[in-house]
């Protein structure tokens, strides 16, 4: 193993694993964390605690996942580039392994020209790839970036995005393949909705190998509403959802759309179990948290594995 | 070519309220050539803070005088002789031409006009667009001849990030992806490989002020 991580040990052992995601709270509020936690527990392997998602200021990351950690959940602790220099990175890196994190997700970070702070200075010391190869340097050789020895290192597990839709579609699985190679051993992509695009992309990934080396989850969100559809089709840079997609929500009975969602999910999860290199799935229930239980229940993966 | 912008007028007018006998020194070559800080655009300063001026009761002695370059002891020199006369200075070149300047006469202060936005192009008459960071460590080679630090609002080295857009940047659908560019242009040459590597964390270099000193020349002693 090469880390300590609960996520590691269930893809280890062939499971399907099955992760979610909880967004902090605009402000100091650690029961919103833990009351966004409980439908949580028991129902995913591991929850990414996003680190100032769409450029908004929220609770730290760490501070977030540490609450998590208290709930019984194992957080996956999600690092952008935009908002730190490699000091403070490897920094926080220490602290939240020593703290008990075992699992980070490194990212780029969207532009802060999104958020509520658009003119703050976008750090981008280094990027997301070569976040991935700090951690995995800081881990196996027990050396920080500049070079000297780490006295104990953070054995964490070490998880990168990937986006398979984005132009060129040619491009996509190299830089996949580029990723592997910076260290990553977990992938979580973008939310998947165009499902012939997510085949082709994972069938080159398999025949290039990629998936031998690195454990891929795919991103499902269910989609709540027709108008969230529509706007993540139209609005949201790197989103591709197909009209099919749209039209099947826009053919459910009325009250019965956010149904409708859930059960497209519940398909993909269903084909994603038994698409050749794909480990798991990454469950981005948006504000939804309340909800995994049902989807989980629904996508037929619970009990969740004991390690 | 270095890129400036005039800042607005009640600004400029706000920096030099106290003074009645300023001196506009424009800068003959990269702010006038984008039509921001040469002979012509110092007459328009000049005519403008005038005529506001007067009309505040408060008028103010004016000389404009425009050399070849501020950034550059040599043309400098032809403000020796004349800036006893005023009480400050406001210049119209670049923020390394009015430092300059400053450092010349410290006595006096010398004020700016404009504001300095990028090293770019010239794209068309009153047109132009960023291109260069002047970060020190130059891999154009490797990138098609486009930068990525300076193309990419996130100035990445193993782009595109997850928001690239169909050929655009997430920040603006008029932004183009500097990676979309990037690929496209090494995949016609047949270069793909240049980016298929990964590129290690970059060595800032331009974290504290930069001296270049060619080879076969040296700084004078000091004195």
């Amino acid at each position: 193993m090469k880390s300590e991580s609960k996520l590691e040990k269930i893809l280890e052992a062939g499971h399907f694993a099955f992760t979610g995601e909880l967004g902090p709270p605009r402000g100091a509020n650690a029961e919103h964390v833990r009351e966004k936690a409980k439908p949580l527990i028991g129902n995913v392997d591991m929850v990414n605690i996003t680190d100032n998602q769409t450029a908004m200021v929220r609770m730290a990351s760490w501070a977030a996942a540490l609450i998590a950690i208290e709930e019984g959940l194992e957080p996956n602790y999600q690092m952008v580039c935009r908002d730190r220099n490699r000091l403070a990175m490897q920094a926080d890196i220490l602290g939240a392994y020593a703290l008990g994190i075992k699992n980070m997700l490194c990212l780029s970070g969207d532009h802060q020209k999104f958020g509520d702070h658009p003119t703050a200075k976008g750090v981008f010391d280094i990027d997301s790839m070569q976040l991935v190869n700090m951690v995995k340097t800081m881990r196996d050789e027990g050396k920080f970036l500049g070079g000297a020895d780490i006295d104990i290192p953070p054995k964490l597990f070490i998880g990168a995005a990937a986006n398979p839709f984005a132009e060129p579609f040619e491009w996509r699985v190299h830089r996949l393949a580029k990723k592997v190679a910076a260290g990553a051993d977990f992938i979580q992509t973008q939310c998947v909705f165009n499902m012939k695009k997510m085949r082709e992309w994972i069938r080159r990934a398999v025949d290039m190998g990629l998936t031998e080396k690195t454990y891929i989850l795919a991103g499902v969100t269910p989609m709540k509403s027709v108008g969230m559809a529509k706007y993540m089709a139209s609005k949201v840079p790197g989103m591709d959802v197909p009209d099919e997609v749209i039209k099947r929500l826009q053919g459910a009975e009325k009250g019965k759309v956010a149904d409708m969602g859930i059960e497209i999910a519940c398909e993909q999860i269903q084909e994603f179990k038994e698409m050749k290199g794909v480990a798991g799935v990454h469950l981005m229930a948006i504000e939804w948290e309340h909800k995994v239980p049902e989807i989980a229940e629904r996508a037929k993966v619970l009990p969740r594995p004991v390690v | 070519m270095i890129v400036a912008e005039r800042k607005p007028f009640e600004e400029i007018k706000e920096l030099v309220k106290a003074y009645k006998k300023v001196l506009v020194a424009g800068c003959g070559t990269c702010v006038a050539v984008c039509l921001t800080g040469g002979e012509k655009e110092v007459d328009i300063l000049k005519t403008e803070l005038d005529m506001a001026r007067r009309m505040e009761n408060n008028p103010v002695e004016l000389r404009g005088h425009t050399i070849e370059r501020q950034c550059d002891r040599e043309y400098l020199e032809a403000f020796d002789s004349m800036v006893g006369d005023f009480d400050a200075i406001l210049s119209m070149a670049c923020g390394a031409g009015i430092q300059f300047l400053a450092e010349r006469f410290p006595q006096i202060p010398v004020l700016p006009a404009v504001n300095t936005t990028f090293i770019g192009v010239n794209q068309g008459i009153g047109w132009y667009e960023e291109r260069c960071r002047s970060c020190s460590n130059c891999v154009l080679g490797d990138t098609g001849g486009i930068c990525p630090v300076t193309m990419c609002a996130k100035g990445l080295y193993n782009g595109p990030c997850g928001g690239t857009n169909k050929g655009n940047c997430e920040i603006s659908s008029d932004q183009p992806c500097a990676w979309f560019m990037i690929y496209e242009r090494l995949e016609k040459q047949g270069r793909l490989d240049c980016i298929t590597r990964f590129t290690p964390a970059q060595n800032w270099e331009n974290q504290v002020p930069r001296t270049l000193i060619q080879p076969g020349y040296k700084k004078p002693e000091k004195q």
